[in-house]
């Protein structure tokens, strides 16, 4: 982010034009999702009086430190801010001509970077005679030296080329990414360039070699981001603020539904589940410790009253036995629900320190128990993995059947549920109209501690079609409703 | 009102000076935290300079520098105040055989004498400048956190016996939270926020050649690279910036030159603090093969 792009540069922003930006800007935020109280809108009112202006770096973590206090928002923010703050100034219009940076090709290759936007914009002509050979070349060349500000143009020339934006199209710009960054096939481009780092020094470790890879990969994630903020700009320009921050907006993290979370912002879940644990693990621990005082112990106040004469004036009591319940996960890991159950058994393992016995069973229409996958096992992503792939769960022909799936559980280990345990059963009761078997919940239900339902759709969408999740849900001792990290962080807390 | 620091540039240059290298995000927010007058709350990953920071800023301002360590069970006796209940005992024997009345010696033993400052009265009441450091937030009970509340908006604290004292100077504050809860929305709203993480690559080899001696640009350069390969490995605990630095010497003492596979192998046990973890990364380093370890994230429409 070394844009050199000023919200001051225009004199009118300053005083009532900056005010309602700011406050359109803060109404983004709150739309998105960010809890931005009164308080902090008028904090960061009262920062942006204290920086400069045409210091937009300066300007953008202002306004970050007075509204965003949570980390894992900070994606948001920045988004909301390139949409508000980068795109301003009249170099962004779509008829602009943006790539008069370069000569021809062979030229010194941009040894001589333009000091910002304003050197790109200079006098017309030249940049269009760029061939997309010559425009790969160029690239080439950038992402080997790591030239920033080369990257930046050829990113603009990319995308002018390849993206093909048509005015006025309601779309959030991923289809333009998707066709630039095809057309510059950047996969290829980095194996040419290790191709040519080994040429040039073929006693390459395998560990420098390794580092020269990072390095690339470093560049070519730089270009990417450079392409998107391209591309989002061009798109402010045509469509306007609000309607742009609207299309971009994205859930928070914890409230991404766990059964229509995108391939980026799974991974983005994954990254945050592990400070979830952790997070879960210690206050669990002190719920534990400073939880409500044992029984009376009725020796010891008796032996301590001697001291009063032999009044109990000072009751005692028993050290508060923790309660570690032993658990035993039954998930339903049919494509439909299998990135909430993944995600349940990450959790639940991570803090398996808090119970005494996590036992997990996976089904689809057959059940097997997987709790050997975890055992021993320190990377919990790469179990879950296994149990994906490995587990045998298919009895006829792989769609979810809940009631011969509870049968077999109840045959192989019905024994084995005892009033210690506690039962967590993951999976949206989507039957597929086979039978129910619910009396096999209602047995669980007498011997168990607790039986839990945990469903990852929508209450609105419970019991409809094949969805029987009423039927076993009136033997259970609770049903909710876990579509986000939110509720999963809220369930397991009450579960300890 | 005084300002401690001119600019964001200024922070920057004098946290220099005192061998902190800070980025541009760090140096603005302590420029804003004096500007504004309000407590900045940095949080991060252990190791990234949390603590150092409030350090080095107590250092450029030639302020006291006054911490209060947070623990789970910090009250409020050992936070802000406590009354010195033998000495008033003492005083109040030692008035008995005198005719003094009650109500005297009540006024007496409830006046400054006989209170004991912790380290958030001591900051409101020192006269010279000082950074307050409160040190990993996050541990105190979610309860004890509203303790914090009223010396952190008005700079002042109640007393019931004495009245409220107010700040003679502010104070520059820092908390600082490894987030192992979620802090409560009324502390984070008095507070300025400042997310530390892992420096980028160019800042953190900047960091190692500041403050390990005799190193070699090239050694730093290595040493940054390698902790950034393995920074974005999936690990239990990425390393630290200090581990960086503490490997960074060990290569040195070492009289390493160039760091080769087997150097970083034999000593990544500076570096990583997991046995599973070194066991990933000694797997990683050591055998890559070619284009398949990790694709470039191909994007779809």
């Amino acid at each position: 982010m070394t844009d050199t792009v000023v919200p001051g540069a225009d004199p009118t922003f300053v005083g009532g034009p900056m005010l309602e930006l700011l406050a359109g800007f803060i109404r983004e935020l709150r739309e998105a999702g960010l809890p931005v109280s009164l308080t902090e809108n008028l904090d960061a009112m009262e920062a942006v009086r204290h920086i400069p202006l045409e210091d937009r770096e300066a300007f953008k973590y202002a306004l970050a430190a007075t509204l965003v206090k949570n980390n894992t928002h900070w994606r948001a923010f920045e988004t909301v801010f390139e949409v508000y703050f980068s795109l301003r100034g009249r170099q962004y219009e779509l008829s602009d001509e943006l790539s008069d940076l370069f000569g021809p090709a062979e030229d010194e290759d941009g040894q001589d970077p333009p000091e910002g936007m304003d050197g790109m914009r200079g006098s017309g002509g030249g940049g269009e005679a760029l061939s997309p050979e010559e425009l790969a070349e160029m690239l080439y060349k950038a992402l080997m030296e790591g030239d920033e500000a080369l990257m930046r143009a050829l990113a603009r020339q990319a995308v002018k080329r390849y993206a093909g934006m048509e005015p006025g199209r309601p779309v959030g710009g991923t289809y333009y990414l998707y066709r630039t960054l095809r057309n510059l096939d950047l996969d290829a481009v980095l194996d040419k360039l290790m191709q040519q780092a080994k040429a040039d020094a073929p006693d390459l470790t395998r560990l420098e070699e390794r580092l020269e890879r990072d390095e690339y990969e470093t560049r070519i994630e730089q270009l990417k981001k450079e392409v998107e903020a391209e591309i989002r700009r061009r798109l402010v320009a045509d469509r306007g603020v609000e309607a742009m921050a609207k299309t971009l907006r994205k859930p928070l993290p914890e409230d991404v539904d766990f059964m229509h979370a995108s391939r980026e912002e799974m991974v983005s879940l994954r990254k945050a589940i592990y400070p979830l644990t952790r997070k879960l693990a210690v206050r669990l621990a002190r719920k534990r410790r400073h939880g409500r005082k044992g029984p009376l112990d009725f020796r010891n106040t008796v032996r301590h009253s001697l001291s009063y004469g032999g009044v109990p004036a000072e009751p005692k009591f028993r050290y508060p036995r923790p309660t570690k319940p032993e658990i035993f996960v039954i998930a339903d890991i049919s494509g439909s629900v299998a990135a909430f159950a993944r995600f349940t058994l990450h959790l639940v393992y991570a803090i398996s320190g808090q119970f005494s016995k996590v036992r997990a069973f996976v089904f689809i229409d057959g059940l097997d128990e997987v709790t050997r996958f975890f055992e021993g096992v320190d990377d919990i992503a790469e179990a879950v993995h296994r149990v994906n792939t490995e587990a045998d769960v298919v009895w006829v022909d792989g769609h979810s059947d809940y009631g011969h799936a509870f049968e077999v559980f109840w045959q192989r280990h019905g024994r084995e549920v005892t009033s210690k345990t506690t039962v967590m059963i993951l999976g949206d009761a989507r039957n597929n109209y086979h039978a129910s078997q619910s009396w096999i919940i209602k047995e669980m239900q007498k011997k168990a501690r607790h039986v839990f339902w945990l469903n990852p759709e929508p209450r609105s969408y419970w019991d409809t079609g094949d969805s029987i999740v009423g039927e076993y849900g009136i033997h259970c001792d609770g049903t909710f409703e876990c579509r986000n990290l939110r509720q999963l962080e809220k369930f397991v807390d009450l579960l300890a | 009102m005084e300002y401690r620091f001119d600019s964001v540039d200024d922070v920057r240059t004098r946290l220099k000076g005192a061998d902190y290298l800070s980025d541009e995000g760090t140096a603005g927010v302590v420029y804003l935290g004096d500007r504004l007058q309000k407590p900045v709350l940095v949080e991060g990953p252990a190791g990234t300079g949390k603590t150092q920071l409030a350090k080095s800023v107590a250092e450029i301002t030639g302020a006291r520098l006054i911490r209060l360590q947070c623990y789970e069970g910090l009250d409020e006796s050992k936070a802000l105040y406590e009354w010195n209940y033998k000495k008033q005992l003492l005083r109040i024997q030692a008035e008995r055989n005198n005719e003094t009345n009650w109500e005297e010696i009540e006024t007496d033993i409830f006046s400054d004498e006989f209170l004991l400052t912790r380290p958030l009265l001591e900051a409101i009441r020192a006269e010279e400048p000082v950074v307050l450091l409160i040190d990993e937030v996050d541990r105190v009970e979610v309860e004890t956190e509203a303790l914090l509340l009223e010396i952190l908006s008005d700079y002042q604290v109640s007393i019931p016996e004495l009245g409220t004292v107010t700040a003679k100077q502010i104070p520059l504050v820092f908390l600082t939270s490894n987030n192992t809860r979620e802090l409560s929305e009324a502390l984070k709203r008095r507070c300025l926020f400042l997310h530390i993480d892992y420096p980028d690559m160019e800042r953190e080899k900047e960091i190692v050649l500041t403050k390990v001696p005799d190193i070699t640009e090239t050694l730093a350069d290595q040493v940054a690279r390698i902790v950034r390969s393995i920074r974005q490995l999936e690990l239990k605990k990425s390393p630290s910036v200090s581990e960086t630095l503490d490997w960074a010497r060990t290569l040195v003492l070492l009289g390493v030159e160039s760091v080769t596979e087997a150097d970083a192998v034999d000593t990544i046990n500076i570096l990583l603090k997991y046995q599973s973890d070194i066991a990933k990364a000694v797997k990683e380093l050591s055998d890559d093969k070619g284009g398949q370890r990790r694709g470039l994230g191909k994007v779809g429409p």
